[in-house]
């Protein structure tokens, strides 16, 4: 592996008493492409958070490309390039769908985007997830599907160099389900590095290099896709024993 | 084109303004058109937190009033300097006082944000109250110059000075919403947690957003005492005031710089009129009416029912 762009070392975040996180060590390659599974409550959410500034984590670091951003706030993350979805969309409400891409486009991404006519550029990232024909309708109209892409949409227009993708599968058709995996494929092509939280295990299985579990806020396992599948620990996780 | 069609028609009001005031020689019209625009300045200054951000609140008065006392404590303590010091000075003084309660309570969200401003309402109120080198409880007098250069009385510079601070505050009120800081304030008003996630530095606009909130507001009130000549606390600070600013924008539109400016121009003429012919009593009864009406009715405003109108159309064309 090559330096990594992520690293999260022993990460604990409580909610009051309760122990969302315990303990969770994450590391991410340059251009990797991570699952990160676990049952309902194991604490991906709450990881994704804190990796991205969301919630603040009282004990552990979060480093990115190089320099430690534990305590800094979600926006400057997302200006360095760390991106999320969120697993229940929160589109600008207010905004058509295009403007809400030009959120992104003016902050995160404002020192990066190209010269270009940047509403243009929104329409490419529009086309990507196929809804360049409704780019001035309300967003707040949408469909849960459309919403998801929607929420896509936006996280590319951020040009992220970590994308954390929350469950953005939950709900489609299966075509559907390739039809994200081919847009999230296509993005770590162009060198980002990707964090995949899903509960489909076809669709994991197949994007990931390298999958974390968690079960009640700890690591269980970190390996191959093969591993994983094999590994007793999960199996238990999931299946109870 | 557009833009330009914009200061034109700035310039044009401010001459019209000027204008005005050589010709008119009846002072009640300058008195009743003093009293819109004053609305008008709070309703544009409220609507920046309030509706451009989101953060409704109660307390907006309260930084009329500082601004009313900023010119009290200018006059008492330098003999009585020009107004127009006090009119620059205010603004300041209220815009830093909007960055530090922006800064201690806008963690807050929704109701409890809106119950701390009022309490910061009324904590400044309580200072007034008890500082005497103001006039305290009791209030202040303040005797209008008896000379004034250029205008044929007192009245008329002031008509003169709030018709500039208004257009000010529509110049700062359109640049806010159609910049990109707008953009920002409107991302953090639909979903706060998501504009930080993208990259919109959510603190930093909104203590942005109640700094210009505080220094407008501040700027409304620095000319009131000289337009009642005597200002006590418990009518500078009257809840009253607060709600005729959100009344404002609630009636002309929250989400555009032009909202309050319609609201304003609407409710001023409105309340001026009634209370003239009528009763101010009856007056406050048909704001709290219209205010309703608009509520239940048409909750984005007049500019929303425009919009809402130029939509259908076009619908219908199609
Ligand atoms: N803001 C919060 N306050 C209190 N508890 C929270 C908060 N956010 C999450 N939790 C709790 O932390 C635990 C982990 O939640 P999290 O959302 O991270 O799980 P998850 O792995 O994403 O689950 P799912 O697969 O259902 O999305 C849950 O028990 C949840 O109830
Ligand atoms: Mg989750």
């Amino acid at each position: 592996m090559t330096e990594p762009i992520l690293s999260v070392t022993n990460l604990t975040k409580r909610f009051g008493g309760f122990v969302a996180l315990d303990g969770v060590d994450v590391s991410l390659g340059d251009k990797e492409r991570l699952g990160l599974i676990g049952p309902n409550g194991s604490g991906k959410t709450t990881l994704i958070n804190c990796i991205s500034g969301a919630l603040y984590n009282e004990q552990g670091k979060v480093n990115f490309e190089g320099s430690d951003v534990t305590g800094t706030t979600a926006s400057s993350r997302a200006k360095l390039g760390i991106i999320r979805t969120f697993q229940i969309p929160r589109p600008f409400r207010s905004m058509t769908i295009i403007e809400n891409l030009l959120i992104p486009m003016e902050y995160a991404a404002s020192g990066r985007m190209e010269s270009r006519n940047l509403r243009d550029q929104a329409m490419e990232s529009l086309e990507i997830v196929g809804l360049q024909d409704r780019a001035d309708e309300n967003s707040a109209n949408l469909t849960q599907i459309d919403m998801r892409r929607l929420e896509l949409a936006r996280a590319l227009s951020a040009k992220p160099s970590l994308l954390l993708s929350d469950e953005t599968m939950a709900g489609l058709s299966s075509s559907e389900v390739d039809e994200v995996l081919d847009i999230l494929f296509a993005l770590n092509g162009r060198g980002v590095a990707v964090i995949m939280i899903e509960h489909i295990m076809r669709a994991v299985m197949k994007y990931s290099e390298r999958i974390v579990v968690l079960d009640a806020g700890k690591k269980i396992a970190d390996g191959s896709p093969d591993e994983i599948v094999n590994n007793r620990d999960v199996e238990r996780a999931y299946l109870g024993e | 084109m557009k833009l330009n069609k914009f200061w034109f028609i700035i310039a044009a009001v401010f001459l019209i303004g000027i204008a005005f005031t050589m010709v008119a020689d009846n002072e009640f019209y300058f008195y009743a058109t003093y009293a819109v625009m004053q609305l008008m300045i709070m309703g544009i200054a409220w609507n920046i937190l309030g509706g451009f951000t989101g953060y409704v609140n109660f307390g907006s008065g309260g930084f009329f009033a500082a601004g009313a006392y900023t010119t009290v404590f200018l006059h008492r303590a330098f003999d009585a300097p020009p107004l127009l010091i006090a009119v620059l000075v205010a603004p300041m003084v209220c815009g830093l006082i909007g960055l530090g309660v922006g800064y201690f309570t806008l963690r807050l969200k929704g109701v409890y944000f809106a119950i701390a401003t009022l309490a910061v309402a009324i904590i400044l109120e309580t200072i007034v109250v008890n500082w005497e080198f103001v006039g305290g409880a009791g209030g202040y007098y303040l005797l209008i110059p008896e000379n004034v250069v250029f205008f044929d009385s007192y009245i008329e510079w002031l008509f003169v000075l709030i018709l500039a601070i208004t257009l000010i505050a529509i110049i700062v009120s359109r640049y806010l919403n159609s910049s990109k800081i707008g953009q920002g304030l409107a991302a953090i008003r639909d979903d706060e947690l998501a504009a930080e996630s993208m990259g919109v530095p959510t603190l930093k606009l909104k203590l942005i957003s109640t700094t210009v909130m505080g220094g407008l507001m501040g700027a409304a009130g620095a000319p009131f005492p000289y337009f009642i000549t005597f200002v006590e606390p418990v009518s500078a600070f009257n809840l009253l005031v607060a709600v005729m600013a959100i009344a404002v924008p609630m009636i002309g539109g929250t989400a555009s710089w032009i909202g309050p400016v319609i609201g304003g121009l609407l409710l001023g003429t409105i309340q001026e009129t009634v209370t003239v012919n009528i009763s101010s009593e009856l007056n406050l009864l048909i704001v709290g009416v219209v205010l309703v009406g608009f509520i239940s009715l048409a909750p984005q405003g007049i500019t929303g029912l425009y919009q809402d109108f130029m939509r259908k159309r076009r619908k219908g064309n199609d």
